[in-house]
């Protein structure tokens, strides 16, 4: 039973890449990882606008770093339901994080189980904004622009500090597939790599989350390149 | 394969052989150059992006090749999929809206296939028509039932002008498949070799010729790299090799010479508007399809705008 649902997780693995590969070209530009860092955790952060997010950056990088990288998600949404749990655990092996619960104010540490995967030397996909957004592309600049960034990125950073975080912008996936709709157009993605950032020692919470959001809008089209 | 068709492709391997091997030669004496003056080696631009071309042109030429030895079916699919990377680069490109999402639908998933499926028919009437008439009216009606009037004519305008360039006017070329021209029955493919090869090659001899002569810029705020020297001796030098293979077609030499000209300036034309367009939309290139090279659109500018014009005029004059 384990061998076949790692069989099937891994023919849909394969099936996710291909078909995000071949709707999208999930291209990756900019300073995309190497190999060489292999085994060195990195948060990767990105904008958040569609569910295929972390579907997309995962499939867009290297096969043998992919193997090693996380998606962050919540645990409500992705815990309800037998092909969800399939999907997220087995498929993505994904890290699930309890949202904040007002009723349950003494539960556990909800980075635990992040910085426990940063310590084993996997790399975790983060959006830092919090939420999707859904708004339209912005006419002018042509993206959608940015969410203010929620405290969550500071803190996880701040007890892990030796980190890089790896500020990815994902253009276009919100017109693949605009809330709502089911089937995608296929319309081309890219995926700029910015340089990774240090929180430096003693770097102020709301100073490290406006360069954070600096250093992702500077991936943004139209500004880089 | 014809055997027209094979001596045509072996002709132009052998001169892609001889542009690889002038461009190591450049290479070589360019190395030795700073050699000798002791500089550091250093890429050259010009260089890299002569090499880079002359590779995308091995592909473009095997790719070419692969269809054509599966005959018009295979020339209609290789044309059905350039239509689709163009028009998506063209849409990826172009600013719409989430309510544009039934009108781009459409596009992609009936425009297109339908356009290319009239084609494979052979219904005439039908494919001159489609887009741009009945299209024209459904894509309008799609962006107008979702209720979304913020831009409305500018975002209707992007989807009716991407399906056109993209989709219309590439479905020209294997459209002449279609044309009953008398005494050429069953050489349709060969017109067709002969046209890409004229357009194409204008755009080679162009950039060669600019980058030898170029001084005068020809149009600076579209294109600054296009100089008149590069387009006189380009599109002269093209039409020259247009009338020489001219026994490809079912023109006379001159005839050859002079519809070699015409669809070379409208080539000329097509990559001026082209750039046009991505300096509107802010970018240098339409994608990232060949590394370091751009996208579809950077290489087929030119085709796009001879292609109908080509097709019109065979069909009337020659059927």
């Amino acid at each position: 039973m384990k061998w076949f649902v790692s069989m099937a997780a891994a023919l849909v693995r394969l099936v996710i890449i291909v078909a995000a590969k071949l709707i999208t070209g999930a291209k990756a530009l900019g300073q995309v990882p190497s190999l060489d860092t292999y085994g060195q955790p990195r948060v990767y952060i990105a904008n958040h606008t569609s569910h295929g997010d972390f579907v997309l950056l995962w499939a867009a990088l290297h096969p043998a770093l992919r193997k090693r990288v996380r998606p962050v998600a919540g645990a409500d949404y992705w815990q309800a339901g037998p092909l969800r749990r399939f999907i997220i655990h087995h498929v993505f092996n994904g890290v699930l994080i309890a949202r904040r619960n007002k009723h349950e104010p003494n539960a556990d540490d909800p980075l635990a189980p992040m910085l426990d995967a940063l310590k084993q030397g996997d790399s975790l996909i983060f959006f830092p904004e919090g939420t999707r957004n859904l708004a339209e592309p912005n006419p002018e600049l042509g993206y959608t622009p940015l969410l203010p960034f929620k405290s969550g990125l500071y803190h996880l950073l701040n007890r892990a500090p030796h980190v890089p975080c790896v500020p990815v912008w994902i253009a276009n996936l919100n017109r693949v597939m605009p809330k709502g709709r089911s089937l995608p157009l296929p319309l081309l993605c890219t995926l700029n790599f910015a340089p990774p950032l240090l929180l430096q020692h003693g770097e102020d919470k709301l100073a490290f989350l406006q360069r954070a959001e600096q250093a992702l809008l500077g991936q943004a089209p139209g500004e880089a390149q | 394969m014809s055997q027209d068709m094979q001596m045509l492709f072996l002709g132009l391997g052998l001169f892609l052989t001889l542009a690889s091997v002038i461009a190591k030669a450049l290479q070589y004496h360019h190395a030795q150059g700073q050699k000798r003056a002791g500089q550091p080696p250093s890429a050259s631009p010009v260089l890299e992006n002569l090499t880079a071309r002359i590779k995308a042109w091995w592909g473009m030429i095997i790719v070419l090749a692969i269809a054509f030895y599966f005959g018009d079916l295979g020339v209609i699919v290789l044309f059905f999929l350039v239509s689709f990377y163009a028009l998506r680069e063209f849409l990826t490109l172009v600013p719409t809206r989430h309510s544009d999402y039934p009108a781009l639908f459409a596009a992609f998933y009936f425009a297109l296939p339908m356009q290319y499926f009239l084609i494979a028919i052979d219904w005439y009437s039908l494919l001159v028509i489609f887009i741009p008439v009945y299209l024209f009216l459904l894509l309008p009606i799609l962006a107008a039932l979702g209720g979304d009037t913020t831009r409305y004519l500018e975002r209707t305008s992007k989807v009716q002008w991407g399906l056109m360039i993209a989709v219309y006017c590439v479905s020209a070329i294997p459209a002449l498949l279609l044309l009953d021209i008398e005494g050429f029955a069953g050489r349709n493919l060969l017109l067709i070799a002969w046209f890409i090869l004229v357009v194409q090659l204008s755009d080679v001899l162009q950039y060669v010729c600019g980058k030898l002569f170029g001084k005068t810029k020809i149009a600076p705020t579209l294109s600054p790299s296009k100089t008149v020297e590069g387009f006189v001796g380009g599109i002269l030098l093209s039409m020259v090799v247009g009338a020489a293979l001219y026994h490809l077609t079912p023109f006379a030499p001159w005839q050859a010479a002079l519809i070699a000209l015409l669809v070379n300036l409208l080539g000329f034309a097509g990559g001026i508007v082209m750039s046009a367009i991505k300096r509107d939309c802010k970018v240098k290139d339409w994608g990232h399809m060949i590394e370091g090279h751009g996208g579809m659109f950077d290489r087929i500018d030119s085709v796009c705008f001879a292609a109908p014009v080509f097709f019109h005029l065979v069909r009337y004059w020659w059927t």
